[in-house]
């Protein structure tokens, strides 16, 4: 044998330690300002809304004082009280929270519906695809807010107040987390099929299939992990896309009720005063608009950093 | 004589050409595989050549069960692999295995080389935990040498020589008796090449492996296999002895690809005749009637054009698809 059949491996003994995955994609996240102060931006949101509960109550923030109404930024009320003399700074706090949790969990409604229909019609093709597939686009072009407006309407005839983690919320929020889940995953799971198509013709798919790996492993731990980057960078602009979504639809009077605050319902009254009180809309908007960027510059940064065809390092 | 490990009869995989939307009607098939039947004995090598696009990798997909059969069956260790359901089936997963021909698509790039080479061993829980599945894994690697303290890395930190040796890593996992070698060179660089084919006749004494190995490089096949078996256009056209198979071709087509192998020595280059085959290879979707071969092959007669030729065997073990072999 005139070849040696050991590989000159020893090279690899002093090769520089490698960079993972990861950290790859964390060089590349760096380098895009834009993203790096979304994500800072978005961190102070975060704290300001759950780190704020443990300066003031929630039954602060929904303490009425006619006697204190529509007054403008002062020491007792730093952002103004509104209609009925709420106190904003406390209303901010409490309904940048819910606003949030909205944002994400309805994110993560619309993420799962979309990977299941997206998974399924990519990987199983066919017939099946054909089907999701037709549903999947008669959907989107149903317009979301009607359909929005249409389900809030629908849904919101007799709702109870839950309680959780001994705090009492409107029954509405749970509503609109799921009529924003279910109109806009769509788009995610047409991303999702393109990415399992286009996957599932690799030749590691086919070497999974020849070792007898289930058909469901085959998708959740094969496919799925490397159509992850696609998938992150949709759900945190439907984070965005939900936070913004909420509002819309609590100032048209058909999102969360009160006296839960959100971001969005508390803009709700606002555009009656928008000389006589700018307060009133304002800090509410302000906090949407800063959430809504710093979400979306931090989703390009992803995008750029996790996709591999993007310049290296 | 005991029967042979693998046992493939009139195999044949038609994929069928869709058209329309919502309404699918089938226009048409590409053949890519037409009733091709040979048998694998325990411990030998077959060879499988012939040009690219002949259906050399679909045979050896469909042989597997990874596409189903249009027709035909293969039986691999007593189990017939396309009926194959359930237990059983994972009985054939685990006894026949698969090596790919590019190195960098077969690896799932987001594994670790640890969960990749136990996935076998964890699908058919082989061994009772993760510590024991380490263990193994480490002993793979050492046997297709590479270095076990790189199970935790990730496949895109490995050369392409290194990648092929964890996919044979792979598929020797589950301790398969039978294992298809999709051209599982021709992606490397050709000093790795004979690094690779080494490392495999080494396994195969080890491991009293059955390979089936399909190339296009005719003096690698030769090298390496004990039978070589020639494919064109979806058929198999000729099928002997290795030495047999080089020395004395009897089908036309085997002849012009043996003559396109090029000889190290520049004299005799340029004494030797050499067959030179005009056109192109037809297309599977529509195949020339009669003998697939007729409208390239020198010596083709009008008989050619009208009866497809019989799989005969001419001498004791050297069958070929040919009106004209004899002569």
């Amino acid at each position: 044998m005139s070849v040696s059949d050991q590989p000159v491996n020893m090279i690899a003994e002093i090769e520089a330690p490698s960079l993972s995955l990861s950290d790859l994609t964390w060089r590349r996240f760096k380098r895009h300002k834009m993203a790096i102060a979304g994500l800072v931006v978005l961190f102070l949101l975060i704290i300001y809304s759950f780190g704020g509960a443990f300066f003031v109550t929630e039954k602060y923030a929904n303490f009425t004082d006619t006697k204190e109404r529509l007054q403008a930024p002062n020491a007792k009320h730093p952002f103004g009280t509104d209609t009925i003399g709420r106190d904003l700074l406390a209303r901010t706090i409490y309904g940048g929270q819910i606003s949030i949790i909205i944002g994400i969990t309805a994110a993560f409604v619309e993420v799962m519906i979309g990977i299941v229909i997206g998974a399924v019609a990519g990987y199983f093709g066919g017939k099946i695809d054909a089907v999701l597939m037709r549903f999947t686009e008669a959907m989107l072009n149903l317009p979301q807010l009607l359909l929005l407006i249409v389900m809030a309407k629908f849904f919101s005839s007799d709702i109870k107040n839950i309680e959780l983690f001994g705090r009492e919320f409107s029954g509405s929020v749970v509503v609109i987390i799921f009529i924003i889940g279910l109109t806009s995953w769509p788009y995610l799971a047409r991303i999702v099929r393109a990415e399992f198509l286009s996957i599932k013709e690799r030749e590691f798919i086919l070497a999974a299939r020849a070792t007898g790996t289930p058909t469901w492993e085959i998708i959740f731990k094969h496919i799925l992990p490397n159509s992850i980057a696609p998938i992150v960078v949709s759900a945190t602009l439907g984070v965005a896309g939900a936070i913004s979504l909420e509002a819309y639809v609590s100032f048209l009077g058909l999102g969360v009720r009160a006296p839960t605050a959100t971001w969005g319902n508390m803009l709700e009254n606002a555009y009656r005063y928008i000389e006589s009180a700018y307060w009133m809309w304002f800090f509410p908007g302000m906090f949407i608009v800063l959430i809504v960027l710093s979400i979306n510059f931090l989703g390009d940064g992803l995008r750029d950093a996790l996709d591999p065809r993007s310049r290296t390092v | 004589m005991t029967e042979p490990l693998v046992r493939v009869e009139n195999l044949t995989k038609h994929f069928p050409i869709r058209k329309g939307m919502l309404i699918e009607r089938v226009v048409g098939a590409v053949q890519a595989v037409d009733s091709i039947s040979f048998t694998i004995e325990r411990g030998e090598t077959l060879g499988m050549v012939g040009e690219s696009g002949c259906g050399k990798t679909t045979a050896g997909r469909t042989l597997l069960g990874l596409y189903p059969a249009t027709s035909g069956r293969t039986i691999i260790d007593g189990h017939s692999v396309h009926e194959a359901r359930g237990s059983e089936l994972m009985q054939v997963r685990r006894k026949a295995q698969m090596i790919f021909q590019d190195p960098y698509a077969s690896l799932n790039p987001r594994w670790t080389v640890n969960s990749i080479v136990s996935e076998p061993l964890r699908v058919h829980k082989l061994l009772p935990n993760q510590k024991a599945r380490n263990e193994r894994v480490k002993e793979l690697l050492e046997l297709v040498g590479l270095n076990a303290r790189h199970i935790n890395r990730f496949p895109h930190e490995f050369s392409g020589g290194q990648r092929q040796r964890i996919g044979i890593a792979r598929a020797l996992a589950s301790e398969p008796l039978f294992i298809v070698c999709d051209e599982p060179i021709s992606a490397l660089d050709v000093s790795i090449q004979a690094q690779v084919v080494n490392l495999l006749e080494k396994l195969q004494d080890q491991l009293g492996l059955t390979y089936l190995f399909v190339a296009h490089d005719l003096s690698m096949v030769r090298h390496i296999c004990d039978r070589v078996a020639v494919m064109y256009l979806g058929i198999m056209v000729e099928l002997a002895e290795r030495d047999e198979l080089y020395e004395n071709p009897l089908h036309p087509y085997t002849k012009a690809l043996l003559s396109a192998v090029p000889v190290p020595d520049p004299r005799k280059e340029r004494e030797r005749k050499r067959v030179i085959l005009t056109g192109d290879v037809p297309s599977p979707i529509n195949p020339p009637s009669g003998c697939r071969f007729h409208p390239r092959c020198p010596i083709a007669v009008e008989r050619c054009k009208v009866d497809v030729p019989e799989w005969r065997e001419l001498k004791p073990g050297h069958h070929v698809a040919c009106h004209l072999a004899e002569n």
